[in-house]
């Protein structure tokens, strides 16, 4: 019989062994949140990514090694965006009455987005490729990586601070907003895809397909804005 | 179901296709999404089972960012010299960008909009 360190050794080589844990940690800080009350410290994706972070150092696991298994679940995120279109198609008729304010808030949001994470970051001592890597920061991971590269900063760092972003968006996004008075699902969707792409966008579908809808649409919108505004505003400073 | 996840890896093929093709600035999903939404404009409704997929996937679509989310492992260094100008700047432009997206589109609204019913 195979003793417990020689089973460990067989699973760590397995992808099994990682993908199950990713979505078993999930489901459990599913729970949590639920039995907490969706309270916004208990995000389900900032406490599974603690948790694995936790797993990972104490049992000396390189993170490639734990990709590999986890890998499979990362890899659904395309046919996933594909999927937008979907809820997005049963809002066209809301997309077409409302394009003109939507285009309004999508180009202000982006903005204030790059913005403040340069006024911010700046007052706060970041400077060189922290700060350079700092502005995409609110686009989806694929499409930052790629500004981040070409203004200089640093496309891995950048992707930290994309996921970082994303949780504090769908932590914080929607209780604030309804805390302000915000009850509009439009709004509140449209605004969580514009700070924190594709992890605000999780979390407004949860709330609602409509704000999901929303919440997808600005997210590819201001992935593509963003694109063209990060490297003028960084020609404009001079950075 | 397969038939519909069939569909949704064919449409990403195709836009990570034009992406090489073109050079345009995106990622080949939202190319996808672009021309899935177009088809489904056109065809002007969408099949019910591949409605009951996408669902599925959507309604779970925060599971998909934790592998990606576990990779600040490899950053930790870099990130602990200056974690707290990092965390405030991030936190601060974040919820500022969200408030300001949120608010400008909700007064643009026309009135009638603003008071629908959750969906």
């Amino acid at each position: 019989m195979d003793s417990i360190t020689q089973i460990w050794v067989y699973l760590a080589e397995q992808p099994l062994l990682w993908l199950t844990i990713t979505i078993g940690v999930y489901w459990l800080c599913q729970q949590l949140y639920r039995l907490g009350r969706e309270f916004p410290l208990l995000n389900p994706v900032l406490i599974s990514v603690a948790v694995l972070v936790v797993l990972l150092a104490t049992t000396g696991t390189p993170y490639d090694e734990y990709f590999d298994g986890a890998q499979f679940i990362s890899f659904l995120l395309g046919p996933a965006t594909v999927a937008l279109a979907v809820p997005l198609a049963s809002e066209a008729a809301t997309l077409k009455r409302l394009w003109l304010p939507i285009a309004i808030a999508l180009t202000v949001g982006s903005l204030s987005a790059i913005l403040t994470a340069l006024a911010i970051g700046a007052a706060l001592g970041l400077h060189g490729d922290m700060l350079l890597s700092m502005l995409p920061k609110s686009v989806t991971t694929p499409i930052a990586m790629g500004i981040s590269d070409q203004i200089g900063g640093s496309p891995s760092l950048t992707a930290v601070f994309v996921i970082l972003t994303g949780i504090v968006g769908a932590a914080i996004g929607i209780p604030l907003l309804k805390l302000l008075g915000l009850r509009d699902p439009v709004a509140k969707g449209f605004a969580l895809g514009v700070g924190s792409h594709g992890i605000g966008t999780a979390r407004a579908f949860e709330h609602s397909s409509k704000a999901g809808a929303f919440s997808g649409l600005a997210m590819g919108l201001n992935g593509a804005l963003t694109a063209i505004l990060v490297p003028l505003i960084v020609w404009l400073f001079g950075l | 179901m397969i038939a519909s996840i069939a569909a949704l890896l064919v449409l990403q093929l195709v836009g990570t296709i034009i992406i090489r093709l073109t050079g345009i600035p995106l990622p080949g999903p939202v190319v996808g999404m672009l021309l899935l939404f177009a088809f489904l404009l056109w065809r002007g409704a969408t099949p019910k089972p591949f409605e009951s997929t996408t669902r599925a996937l959507l309604q779970n679509l925060a599971l998909l960012f934790v592998p990606a989310g576990v990779g600040i492992i490899t950053h930790l260094h870099e990130v602990a010299d200056q974690w707290v100008a990092l965390s405030i700047t991030l936190i601060a432009s974040g919820t500022i960008a969200i408030v300001v997206t949120g608010f400008v589109l909700h007064w643009l609204m026309p009135r009638a909009e603003q008071t629908k019913p959750e969906a």
